[in-house]
């Protein structure tokens, strides 16, 4: 039995998918996605059939409206490609979202909603609002959603490899560091403290998604927690982000995204990092969240 | 380095250039440690993750603590389908012993024996929360229509009566033994585990029927892993439609007087590859007594007990070429030929 046994299609197969760099599987056993892990074709071949439709919920309101344009161009060139997609742009200023020109099978559905005097308030109400919209409308639309910021940019392929029951994604700022830097909420009098020696990961508030029916069961418990804090006068360093993180902790998503889902352009890009598919816009915080 | 081309390079080269490359690789990983250095659950020596995003279940991949918790809302009530024909009646108690102690220990278990001959059962002790049905079958004279016949079984079984008792399902050998936890990792919708005989000198033998007259022909250089008939299982609904599938062609084949290489594994090798598994156990979780084990085999959960098999005059200390392990070539007990 001799070395040929490496030239085996199987052999090449399975050395052309696979990450030993970085962590590929959760200690629940959920994947972790990055590129080289998985072959889209195939999955691509297990998930075309299911006519699925795909949600995306972003909030644009006030200044943010102006990222609207670039955010649809880029979705349409990278995110779930050959799927039907259903943009549900909330807005506080419809008429400021720009006509973009859309694939067939794909639309944009614009949400008026009313527009809160702080920027961490609107951050924070999104749960509520995505809670809402889902039983409202979206539930008998879309198969799967995703809760994505508005002022990114997708450059790299965003496929069916991402769909799961629930989906979180690795910040990009806390994927390669200890956890006792994660920044959790760790003050014990708020509803999204987690306590030092705790915690899986630091995921991002800027990407997370499922089944619907599981969105709208997550986005109603972070909503509950962050009204509970609300009336104890307490807000958590990081707004829902600290919530979904003390959620995903009690309730572990079934699948992760890697940084490359969750970029952060102003970071130096580690060798973790192959391949960048979503990532922010460079912006002036101070003069857009005024 | 890119894993990739570094390994096909290093299958051109002598052992002793070999063993310098693979400590050299080993001390550039080594520094990749602080990524996620809190989670203990990782392998690195060996696939966990399948192109599909399924996960490959192998010992230090996972916490069973954390799955546990994840369970315990859930009331989760799993079926167990075995079939003790004939002879096979002496495995029972051995079987049942074993998997009272480690089989989902803790959780609601239904076994469903079915046998040809219900008075040699002996005795059996259940742990509290299990629950055993004895369901009498016919035998057959042949062992491989026994074997195939099992599918027809479990899928009629499934739509009359399992569907309204168990979540998930599972079918085993019955001449095993269970010698470690095989617990709530297991528990997917449709779950394969990779055939032991993978890993041996023997691979040759244990594959995929290519004769296209049978329908569990799979065209040469497909095929994703070889699976073994002797413990897979899933949800009810994914294992009715699996068995259903398996059978019928089991059928088709009769029909047009072919009968495929493996039997009734063959044709679920032909399944699994249209419907991919969401979840693989390793061999760990059933691995074939005759078979020297490999290193990447740490734990021997289930293991087969019967010794039918003429002993195959070895290749010594039996090669262990792990398509899944990152070393192209193999640890210290590796002999070359």
């Amino acid at each position: 039995y001799t070395f040929e046994c490496c030239y085996n299609s199987l052999t090449f197969l399975f050395f052309s998918f696979r990450r030993q760099d970085v962590l590929t599987v959760t200690p629940w056993l959920a994947p972790i996605v990055w590129e080289g892990t998985f072959n889209a074709e195939i999955l691509d071949s297990a998930y075309r059939p299911l006519n699925l439709t795909v949600g995306v919920t972003a909030f644009a309101i006030g200044k943010y409206t102006r990222f609207v344009g670039r955010f649809l161009e880029s979705a349409e060139k990278h995110f779930m490609k050959g799927y039907r997609v259903n943009y549900y742009i909330f807005t506080d200023n419809p008429e400021t979202i720009p006509t973009v020109q859309l694939q067939p099978g794909r639309r944009l559905v614009i949400v008026p909603i009313k527009k809160y005097p702080s920027w961490q308030e609107i951050s924070m109400r999104r749960m509520e609002a995505i809670n809402k919209h889902i039983a409202e409308t979206s539930h008998g639309e879309v198969d799967y959603l995703f809760c994505l910021d508005i002022d990114m940019v997708f450059y790299n392929a965003w496929g069916p490899e991402t769909l799961g029951d629930i989906v979180a994604a690795l910040h990009p700022g806390y994927f390669n560091v200890p956890r006792s830097q994660f920044p959790y909420e760790r003050r014990s009098s708020s509803a999204a403290h987690i306590p030092d020696g705790e915690g899986d990961f630091y995921y991002g508030g800027a990407v997370f998604g499922g089944l619907v029916k599981k969105v709208y069961e997550f986005t109603k418990t972070c909503h509950m927690t962050i009204l509970t804090d609300k009336a104890n006068g307490i807000m958590a360093a990081w707004q829902e982000e600290s919530h979904l993180n003390r959620h995903f902790l009690s309730h572990k998503p079934s699948k992760v995204l890697s940084p490359e889902y969750l970029w952060d352009d102003r970071k130096p890009k580690p060798p973790e990092i192959h391949l960048i598919r979503f990532s922010t816009v460079d912006k002036d915080y101070k003069e857009i969240r005024d | 380095a890119d894993v990739c081309t570094f390994g096909m390079l290093i299958s051109k080269v002598d052992i002793c250039a070999e063993e310098i490359c693979v400590c050299l690789y080993e001390f550039y990983r080594s520094f990749k440690d602080y990524l996620h250095s809190h989670i203990p659950c990782r392998r690195r020596d060996v696939l966990v993750l399948t192109p599909w995003l399924a996960p490959i279940v192998w010992e230090g991949t996972f916490s069973r603590d954390i799955l546990n918790a994840q369970y315990m809302q859930k009331k989760l009530v799993t079926g167990v389908v075995t079939f003790a024909v004939k002879k096979y009646v002496q495995f029972i108690e051995g079987f049942m012993s074993s998997a009272n102690k480690y089989f989902l220990a803790g959780h609601q278990v239904i076994f469903y024996l079915f046998t040809d001959n219900p008075e040699q059962i002996p005795h059996i002790q259940m742990a509290p929360e299990n629950r055993l049905f004895v369901i009498p079958v016919q035998n057959h004279s042949r062992w491989q229509d026994i074997s195939m016949s099992r599918m027809d079984i479990i899928s009629r079984y499934i739509r009359s009566q399992f569907q309204y008792e168990v979540h998930y399902l599972y079918s085993i050998d019955v001449d095993v033994q269970l010698f470690e936890h095989i617990g709530v990792e297991i528990i997917d919708a449709l779950v394969g585990t990779i055939s032991s005989w993978q890993y041996t000198a023997r691979r040759e033998s244990k594959s995929y029927e290519t004769r296209t007259e049978s329908q569990a022909a799979i065209p040469k250089g497909e095929g994703d892993f070889y699976y073994t008939a002797s413990f897979y299982g899933g949800s009810v609904a994914e294992v009715y439609k699996l068995t259903r599938a398996c059978f019928k062609g089991v059928m088709k084949d009769r029909e047009n007087g072919i009968e495929a290489r493996w039997h009734d594994e063959s044709h679920l090798n032909k399944y699994l590859l249209y419907h991919k598994p969401t979840r693989l156990l390793s061999p760990e979780y059933y691995w074939d007594a005759e078979l020297s084990r490999p290193r990447i085999i740490q734990v021997k959960r289930m293991c087969s007990v019967h010794k039918n098999m003429l002993r195959t005059p070895g290749i010594p200390g039996s090669i262990m070429w792990a398509m899944l392990s990152c070393h192209v070539f193999l640890p210290l007990d590796f002999t070359i030929i």
